[in-house]
């Protein structure tokens, strides 16, 4: 990865169409690497989730048009909420078989289009619409029942998931691109107005118009393009059946850290862990040669759709063992180490989680999402968070390698890709 | 629309509600110098999206005609036993085709919620119960409401529930629901 660019995202853009915005994220991306040219360009992937929001079909070829990218290749790539992180990887793909040099990635969403009631029922469209849809389809609800059942299985509670939130909107503070930069209290996550029990208003994130771009090359034409390129070193993609209800109650799938012994009553994945990213994890890991993910990882940009699946997210990429999310956020491992959340966190830093402060305040415009994440990354890897945000409050020290992670469904697709510092 | 929340929000978060409706106009004035139209406001208008689809259930049909008859149907893999609470014609396990089974009409809360929001079409129904059920000897398990309890503190992981059915069938899933039977 050469470059890479966000718009501002927000509630609602009316002063724009979705090829504006794109073009916005697309021009930041050009501007920052200056030796390409647009000439150079081989081809593009670009994503979005849901026609319903766009109200125009072949959307994608619109934007691609917009951005002069044309007569060149470009595909869609579809899978609901990791539709960024699966267009990340198709770039991936298109440059590491060689088919181009430089791929850009870009993907958008205008969720403004309709009001925010209408946006959950398209949302929920992708949830079975035979059984699953027609009982009172809402992805709250979903993600509600899972996490009762993490609470049952494990002891998780209410606390530890505002804790989460507490945590992403504070690290928002110091990112300009994100739609909420709030300083919160636990109480104030649990007495805000309830959605579907235990999730409240702050457990959830929104709904967002925005854009992203990333740009990638082989690793000959990066380097003649910046000092500073980024390395994806491991990809991985997972999957699960659409229906939560026929998840299997079987065997944990083991990570490199964990043996048979340490899951002896649990029947997995059931509806309290995802299977799919699980396996989008353990593939990644073995491409980039991880054992012992807390240990070799810097940071991680997560699928925060939810203060809960931030918490069963921990579990599946291995950060800790199953039923040990909410205690790895207790202790504070997920926070960054530099900023004061005005709580006791004994083991504050870690392995910091979404130090962007995630899809839950930095906004969630579903095709743009898994590549904000991916920009994210790579401005911290780079070391230019300063430059990018203004300031360098979310600077890591040390950010040599991230991961990021893209999710879907309740837990249909996920992606999980690793990214290096390349120089 | 009424909005049912369990807790009140401060003073300052209270706001009207956002209509869909709006005025019809005709034209819109423009400025002689066109110099001038890239500081003008984006026209924001309505489009209505209505359609009927002609929607088939396919070979999950006989599920629907099972609630018709009070009766909830599932599907076994006849090599691998697997059984779906939910139906699937061929099997998620091992590939091959699955037979219609009863599946039974008591089972116990598997996990639950309480939405006091939803999508736009179920709004007006809210508060409702969502529950996944767990049966006796099968494998998978069924999403259904559960009506009876008030709120979320009157339903716990492992109560018992049983079906009860529409007398009218709407050929939906929702012509089944659970009430607590214990």
């Amino acid at each position: 990865m050469v470059s890479g660019g966000v718009s501002k995202f927000a509630k609602a853009r009316p002063d724009a169409t979705f090829q504006k915005i794109v073009k916005e994220s697309f021009d930041y991306a050009m501007n920052d690497v200056p030796k390409l040219k647009h000439s150079r360009i081989d081809g593009s992937v670009v994503s979005y989730f849901s026609d319903h929001f766009t109200r125009q079909l072949m959307a994608g070829i619109m934007a691609t048009d917009y951005l002069g990218l044309c007569p060149k290749p470009n595909k869609r790539v579809e899978g609901g909420g990791a539709t960024g992180g699966l267009c990340f990887q198709a770039g991936w793909e298109a440059v590491a078989s060689g088919r181009m040099n430089v791929c850009v990635a870009f993907g958008f969403e205008t969720m403004s289009h309709v009001p925010t009631w209408k946006g959950n029922e398209f949302i929920a469209l992708a949830s079975d619409v035979n059984f699953d849809y027609p009982v009172g389809g809402f992805y709250s609800g979903y993600y509600a029942m899972m996490v009762n059942r993490h609470m049952h299985e494990f002891g998780t509670t209410v606390e530890q998931l505002a804790m989460v939130s507490v945590k992403n909107h504070m690290n928002a503070y110091g990112n300009p691109y994100a739609q909420k930069r709030r300083k919160l209290t636990i109480a104030d996550v649990r007495n805000s107005t309830m959605v579907a029990y235990p999730l409240t208003l702050l457990d959830i994130c929104v709904m967002s118009d925005g854009a992203a771009t990333c740009i990638l090359a082989d690793e000959e034409t990066a380097f003649k393009l910046t000092d500073h390129p980024v390395k994806i070193t491991g990809v991985g993609t997972g999957t699960d059946m659409m229906r939560m209800a026929d998840r299997p109650h079987g065997e944990v799938i083991l990570a490199p850290n964990e043996k048979k012994s340490d899951y002896r009553n649990l029947k997995y994945p059931g509806v309290h862990s995802f299977r799919a990213g699980r396996s989008a994890g353990l593939q990644a890991y073995k491409m980039a040669g991880i054992t012992d993910p807390l240990k070799q990882l810097d940071f991680i940009e997560l699928h925060d759709a939810y203060t809960s699946s931030e918490i069963q997210t921990y579990e599946d990429l291995a950060l800790c063992k199953y039923g040990d999310g909410g205690k790895f956020v207790e202790a504070g491992c997920p926070f960054m180490p530099q900023i004061d959340y005005g709580m006791k966190l004994p083991m504050k830093g870690t392995l910091p989680v979404n130090p962007s402060g995630g899809l839950i305040a930095c906004g969630h415009p579903v095709g743009a999402t898994g590549l904000m994440q991916a920009v994210f990354a790579f401005w911290q890897i780079q070391g230019s968070i300063k430059k990018h945000y203004g300031n360098g409050e979310l600077q890591l020290k040390k950010a040599d390698r991230g991961l990021i992670h893209s999710h879907a469904g309740t837990g249909t697709y996920v992606t999980v890709s690793i990214m290096e510092r390349g120089w | 629309m009424a909005r049912k929340n369990p807790t009140n929000p401060p003073a300052e978060s209270k706001k009207v509600e956002e209509l869909m409706t709006g005025t019809t106009v005709f034209n819109i004035p423009l400025p002689a110098d066109l110099k001038a139209l890239k500081g003008m406001s984006p026209i924001v208008i309505k489009q209505p999206y209505h359609i009927d689809y002609i929607h088939s259930y396919g070979q999950d049909s006989p599920f629907f005609a099972g609630l018709s008859n009070g009766k909830l149907l599932g599907t076994m893999c006849g090599k691998c036993k697997y059984t779906y609470a939910t139906p699937r014609l061929a099997c998620a396990q091992c590939g091959r085709e699955t037979k219609w089974v009863e599946i039974p009409q008591s089972g116990r809360v598997h996990t639950f919620t309480t939405c006091y929001f939803g999508g736009e079409e179920f709004l007006k129904e809210t508060p409702f119960h969502l529950i996944l059920v767990e049966f006796e000897g099968v494998d998978t398990l069924f999403l259904s409401r559960l009506i009876g309890p008030v709120g979320p503190e009157d339903i716990r992981i492992g109560m018992k529930v049983k079906a009860k059915f529409r007398r009218n069938s709407q050929l939906k899933p929702t012509d089944v629901y659970f009430v607590p039977s214990e």
